[in-house]
């Protein structure tokens, strides 16, 4: 955790905990500490619980149990629009009757800045998003992008020093979805804000945040910066749900220190990193990514034999589906380095990894 | 320019206006029986009906040697016509008497001065005991004195052309006389005060329905599925029950030995003497026709209230903006569409109430179409009423037309 000891972080959630019907939790228990100028992401599939805990943030909806805090105060009782958070909605939510100049000085106009601050403002924050033609016109003459640069616009212009983004690049291309990524990050890296960021879209994390929380059926799955995320997962699910994954079904057979000895369907046995096996005996999921594998002549360490089953060619690299462990699903990329090395169905070939790379997981 | 050809040498020109012509003859014939069944059942009649408003051939087509006799005849000298123009008189009527025309032109002269009616009646049986040889001028004078009346012939003058303002004059409280058009006296004037009732009262019928609607139709548009169809049952429930019945049930609500009454009087809120009137005047057609029109401000309102997300309001909360400021400047703003088609729909629906008015307005709530119904069915001025209908047409099309200028008529939206 990057939070200070003894000072409380930016934003808290403490044990928060949201049901609707009075039945099911969506949101089961809640911690999270953010530190000012983060850039945090709530990553997860849909229902999961992560707009919930945004909507909370923002006070639309209100906790059931526990208490959020921001800037050490508890805000369940302040109403949304004395929070002063700026918030980005999945569909922009640009007030359709007012132009753009209108729609970014509403913020200013409620809190009484004066008309002259007003233009000002608007001004420089059309000029931040590179949108300073556009203040006369009406949203819905926008294309997508830059109804998605004056939303943000909008969110920034009341200099909030939390802003909050619902799925922002939902509606966008998968070209412009990845060219804002980019201005949102360097906005947040400019202004020094704080951003909590919710999306579906793992790569979108991946690229945007500093620290981005995995939700699961209403619980945080694990907390990481991004790199750990994909190279150190805790559990299945975010193995799982963080790129591509092979997972190998087994039973724990020996642990001895942080190396548990696997026994899968097939009979055979494999040393993997035993992280978050329950104990000896107890099914496990063994994770291993599709670019760590190594076949052939490269395959040293725990070495088997796949039948390759089925190939993709793909450009860059060569998608080969194959049996290993009795596991027809097993996924191995094989970078396309030019020499020649051609493999063809029903071959069978030596497949290995490190150790490490093999991570045993609950099941 | 080189025109383009088809491979047969035809122009394409020539040829695309071929293809098209089949289409368009195509697409007519598609319409046509809708277009016959509307020409033949709407338009033709209303068409009928509006020229009846100045039609005035009934006097020139029964009198037609009287009326270009009269032409020449200057009313203002204060002399009778002469001789020739009561030998036309006679001779025409004679002709009448034959046809029975004549009471019908008594009738319809009835409508400017009364007593024509039996003077005409009368005239019958005078003009076949005439002879001929002595002065019909005297022999009229003699079967009745109001032949030998300035205002008689002056009226006959006045409505001899085969078109008239009169019944335009008459529906708003004018009188067409030889001197020209002037007002009724105060104490008979009806209808200029009968055109403000109804608009007024229109008017403030549109207000309640909207006052009482906006927020039905809110609940509506954010409730849960669940509930929100089930209120729609109860907007909808009155408009699946006779309009007579419900009508009725505010009579059964409302007289005075009525349920409201009845349990003010029970709580002691008035005494037993002192029962209000809550019907038969302008508060009884109030309450019953808003809450027949209010489904037709509820539904515009709602399926335009329906398309607004949510996040709207969201956003503006989080942008600073209290719950009234994020309703006036944000949620308002985007009904506002919804609101002009209600408040117009509304607004034609009530300036044409009939049954309603007539049922619980008494004398003081009824509506200009009250009016025109009775001048249809019970006085037979068919020629008034469609005076008083081309008014009440030509009010509300105005009324569309200020809209238009002031909210835009594109800005309307049904759903």
């Amino acid at each position: 955790m990057s939070q200070t000891q003894g000072t409380q972080p930016f934003v808290l959630f403490d044990n928060v905990q949201k049901s609707y019907d009075g039945i099911t939790l969506v949101v089961k228990s809640f911690n999270l500490g953010i530190d000012k100028g983060e850039f945090i992401t709530l990553l997860g599939p849909s229902g999961s619980g992560k707009t919930t805990c945004l909507m909370m943030l923002a006070g639309f909806e209100t906790a059931t149990h526990g208490d959020i805090f921001l800037d050490g105060r508890s805000i369940n009782n302040i109403p949304p629009h004395k929070r002063g958070i700026g918030m980005v909605f999945q569909n922009y939510a640009l007030f359709p009757h007012m132009t753009v100049a209108e729609n970014l000085a509403f913020p200013l106009e409620v809190r009484g800045f004066s008309k002259a601050e007003r233009e000002d403002k608007v001004r420089k924050v059309l000029d931040m998003v590179q949108m300073d033609k556009f203040g006369g016109r009406r949203p819905a003459q926008l294309s997508g992008g830059q109804q998605q640069r004056i939303a943000l616009a909008r969110a920034l212009v009341f200099e909030p020093s939390l802003v909050l983004m619902d799925e922002p690049l939902g509606a966008l291309d998968k070209q412009l979805r990845e060219h804002m990524q980019f201005e949102i990050k360097h906005l947040h890296e400019k202004l020094g804000i704080t951003v909590v960021y919710v999306t579906h879209d793992q790569s979108e994390a991946l690229t945007m945040s500093d620290r981005i929380a995995v939700f699961n059926d209403g619980i945080v799955q694990q907390l990481a910066k991004p790199a750990d995320l994909y190279e150190r997962p805790t559990n299945a699910f975010v193995a799982q749900f963080i790129g591509e994954n092979n997972k190998l079904k087994g039973r724990v057979k020996t642990l001895t220190g942080d190396t548990a000895l696997v026994e899968f369907a097939d009979g055979q046995q494999a040393e993997a990193l035993a992280v978050n096996c329950k104990g000896v005996g107890q099914p496990t999921l063994c994770s291993i990514r599709p670019e760590r594998v190594r076949i052939g002549s490269q395959a040293s360490l725990y070495a088997t034999e796949g039948q390759v089953i089925e190939l993709i060619y793909l450009g860059d690299h060569i998608r080969c589906r194959m049996s290993v462990y009795g596991d027809d699903s097993f996924i191995v990329k094989i970078p396309n380095a030019g020499d020649g090395t051609m493999l063809s169905v029903g071959q069978t070939i030596k497949v290995g990894w490190d150790k490490n790379d093999c991570r045993a997981l609950d099941a | 320019m080189e025109q383009i050809q088809t491979p047969h040498g035809v122009p394409l020109k020539k040829q695309i206006a071929r293809a098209l012509f089949k289409q368009k003859v195509r697409a007519l014939l598609l319409i046509a029986p809708l277009l016959i069944f509307i020409l033949i059942t709407f338009v033709i009649p209303i068409t009928d009906m509006l020229l009846r408003s100045i039609d005035n051939s009934i006097v020139s087509d029964t009198l037609p040697q009287t009326t270009t006799v009269l032409e020449t005849w200057d009313a203002s000298t204060g002399e009778l016509p002469d001789e020739a123009a009561f030998a036309a008189l006679y001779h025409d009527l004679k002709q009448a008497i034959e046809q029975k025309n004549h009471t019908k032109l008594g009738t319809r002269l009835n409508y400017e001065s009364s007593g024509m009616s039996s003077l005409f009646r009368k005239v019958g049986k005078d003009v076949s005991k005439m002879q001929e040889g002595i002065s019909y001028k005297e022999q009229f004078i003699a079967a009745d004195k109001l032949w030998g009346n300035l205002k008689t012939w002056t009226l006959l003058k006045v409505y001899s052309p085969k078109y008239t303002n009169g019944y335009f004059l008459a529906a708003i409280d004018m009188k067409k006389t030889a001197d020209g058009a002037e007002m009724l006296p105060a104490s008979e004037r009806i209808y200029l005060n009968l055109f403000a009732r109804t608009l007024f009262m229109s008017l403030v019928i549109t207000g309640l329905c909207l006052v009482l609607g906006y927020p039905i139709a809110w609940l509506l548009a954010n409730l849960p599925m669940r509930t929100s169809n089930l209120l729609m049952i109860l907007v909808l429930l009155p408009f699946w029950t006779s309009l007579l019945v419900r009508t009725s049930a505010w009579k059964v609500l409302l007289q005075q030995q009525g349920v409201i009454n009845d349990i003010l009087v029970w709580l002691g809120v008035v005494s037993n003497t002192g029962r209000l009137e809550l019907i038969n005047n302008q508060f009884g057609t109030l309450v019953a026709m808003t809450h027949i029109l209010l489904p037709f401000m509820i539904l515009p309102l709602y399926s335009v209230m329906r398309t607004i997300p949510p996040a709207y309001m969201r956003a503006a909360k989080s942008l600073g903006a209290t719950d009234w400021t994020a309703f006036w400047r944000v949620y308002f703003p985007q009904t506002i569409a919804g609101i002009g088609a209600g408040a117009i729909l509304t607004f034609i629906l009530a300036i044409g109430y009939y049954i309603t008015p007539e049922l619980v307005g008494g004398t003081q709530g009824t509506f200009i179409s009250n009016r025109i119904a009775y001048h249809i069915s019970s006085s037979l001025n068919w020629g008034l009423a469609a005076a008083l209908g081309t008014i009440l047409l030509t009010l509300v099309l105005v009324l569309y037309w200020v809209y238009d200028k002031i909210v835009g008529i594109d800005k309307v939206k049904l759903g």
